[in-house]
């Protein structure tokens, strides 16, 4: 069955009061172009509009989260340049709304879907989860989200479906940084439908209580807290559910340093360097650096996902 | 004034205070004066920028002998020798970063760095070879080591190869910066072979001379290059 949704959404006409303040948003575009303005005194990152959620405390870590100005300073984000204060600098150009899905492959419900019809239906929880980037750095972030799998579920994927791949916007008008083929545009990361379909794995939406900045992969990221940071794939247009393991960005652009897996693992390094600690960002002097742990501290819920793989071979 | 007095007091002194604008740079960033930022990771920011401006230095004392060379001004030798130390001093920065505030003094963590990291087993080559040509860069030293000095010295192209190497390699995937790097670099290394071969040419017998000088004529960038060097001038900076 396929379902075709018309290009105009209602809320492009009749704003959706309850989810954006459209006010809040003008003023966010006014702060974006101030910060860009104001480049040379660092004015902190916008703030976008504020969301309406629950905190789920049952998947919430207890460690201090990182400061807004870190988590929305602080991206690797390459569609923005690879700089790790670009996209805070340059993401401003990306347009979040109006934004639709195209969902395709192995699935009953196939289409093109625009970001309200996704979001409605659902229920935001904030959680506050840690992050590890593959560069050995780490930040804790309350993420506001709904997990993957109730989007998924709505697809209807069939038996076919083993795995899920995602991929990014393509448009280098808006991303700068594609300008570049420092890796192979557009960005694309993929996950097995067990990992996909795991209560962990998060679409996120906001930060902070608020609306996701670009800089962070507005409007639609994926994390899944116990990988590598370059799994969570950002500003994702498409989904598809597909019977053969899906290239990801990365694993094509070195795929000896990134495997299509990226558990976050302490005892396999990476080829040039160590992956056995981290750096917490924002932490103090002399004291940042901690151990990394199996599965970024989730091994006890996804641990199971991997039995009996050899995980220095599936890095 | 005497140029040995303008470089004294003019030229040593200005050259001397550029040389710690990035350090104040990075201060102002630690400590937020004038609204300076280190950013997110400062402890990756101070290392970074130490770690390049080590570079910038060490490629700029390699371009002292090309720049006197071809603008026939052989007393800027009279700066290497402060661009070279504050190069080793910028290293050593870089390294003391990386120990105690990237590594937090974990000795254990350094050592199976440099053993299992190649970029970090070539960046501490490069901070290994780079003392005995500090050591020996004062005037007494160059007096006692004579002819050995230079040879010893040499030393520096190692090093800097090894430095870019360690940058290239580090970089996770956007190599635009270290190729720059690398470019630079080969350009002043590349300056050097051609040099050594057009004296070579000049110092066969008279034939191959002859088409030396044709060779020199058609071009007058190698017209410079084949300026004969005033000698000992490597060895004798004042």
């Amino acid at each position: 069955m396929k379902v075709r949704v018309p290009r105009i959404a209602p809320s492009e006409i009749t704003p959706q009061g309850v989810y954006f303040s459209r006010r809040a948003l003008l003023a966010g575009a006014l702060a974006t172009g101030a910060s860009s303005l104001l480049r040379a005194a660092e004015a902190p990152p916008a703030q976008g509009a504020p969301l309406s959620y629950t905190a789920n405390a049952q998947y919430s870590v207890k460690e201090p989260p990182n400061k807004f100005e870190e988590i929305a300073g602080y991206n690797n984000f390459y569609e923005f340049g690879t700089d790790k204060d670009s996209p805070s600098r340059t993401a401003h150009a990306l347009k979040p709304r109006p934004w639709s899905v195209k969902v395709y492959g192995e699935s009953e419900v196939q289409g093109t879907f625009d970001l309200e019809d996704i979001l409605k239906g659902v229920s935001l929880e904030e959680r506050i989860y840690r992050f590890r980037c593959v560069e050995a750095w780490s930040m804790v972030v309350p993420w506001v989200g709904f997990p993957l799998s109730t989007l998924l579920a709505r697809f209807k994927p069939t038996s076919r479906a083993k795995y899920v791949e995602f991929t990014t916007l393509y448009d280098p008008q808006q991303m700068p940084g594609q300008r570049v083929r420092v890796l192979t545009w557009p960005y694309a990361e993929g996950l097995r439908i067990d990992e996909a379909m795991h209560p962990l794995t998060l679409m996120v939406v906001g930060l902070y209580g608020r609306v996701l900045p670009n800089q962070d992969g507005a409007p639609l990221r994926l994390i899944v807290p116990w990988k590598y940071g370059f799994k969570g794939i950002k500003s994702i247009v498409k989904i598809g559910f597909t019977s053969t393991q899906p290239r990801t960005a990365w694993n094509v652009a070195a795929p000896d340093e990134y495997g299509f897996y990226a558990n976050v693992n302490p005892q396999v390094d990476h080829p040039r360097w160590s992956q056995a600690s981290e750096r917490r960002i924002g932490a103090p002097f002399l004291a940042a650096r901690r151990p990394t742990l199996p599965f970024n501290g989730y091994a006890e819920q996804v641990a199971g996902l991997y039995q009996g793989m050899d995980l220095r071979r599936y890095f | 004034m005497t140029l040995t007095q303008r470089y004294r007091f003019i030229y040593k002194p200005l050259v001397f205070a550029a040389c710690l604008l990035p350090l104040a740079w990075l201060a102002c960033g630690a400590f937020g004066w004038f609204g300076a930022s280190l950013g997110a990771d400062p402890v990756k920011e101070l290392e970074h920028e130490c770690g390049k401006t080590a570079l910038n230095l060490l490629l700029l004392t390699l371009a002292v002998t090309p720049v006197r060379e071809l603008s026939a001004r052989p007393q800027l030798l009279r700066l290497r020798r402060m661009l070279g130390l504050f190069a080793f001093f910028y290293v050593l920065l870089h390294f003391t970063i990386y120990l105690v505030l990237d590594l937090e003094l974990n000795f254990a963590t350094l050592g199976a760095d440099i053993a299992k990291r190649p970029y970090i087993t070539i960046g501490f080559t490069a901070l290994l070879l780079l003392i005995p040509l500090a050591v020996t860069s004062t005037n007494a030293m160059m007096r006692r080591l004579g002819r050995r000095w230079q040879a010893l010295h040499r030393l520096v192209y190692v090093i800097a190869i090894l430095g870019v190497w360690h940058f290239y390699w580090q970089v996770k995937r956007d190599i635009r910066e270290p190729l720059i790097y690398a470019g630079i670099l080969g350009v002043l290394l590349g300056y050097r072979i051609v040099r050594a071969r057009m004296r070579q040419r000049s110092a066969a017998p008279a034939g191959a001379r002859a088409v030396a000088a044709r060779a020199a004529e058609l071009t007058s960038t190698s017209q410079a290059v084949a300026r004969p060097r005033p000698l000992g001038a490597a060895n004798n900076p004042q």
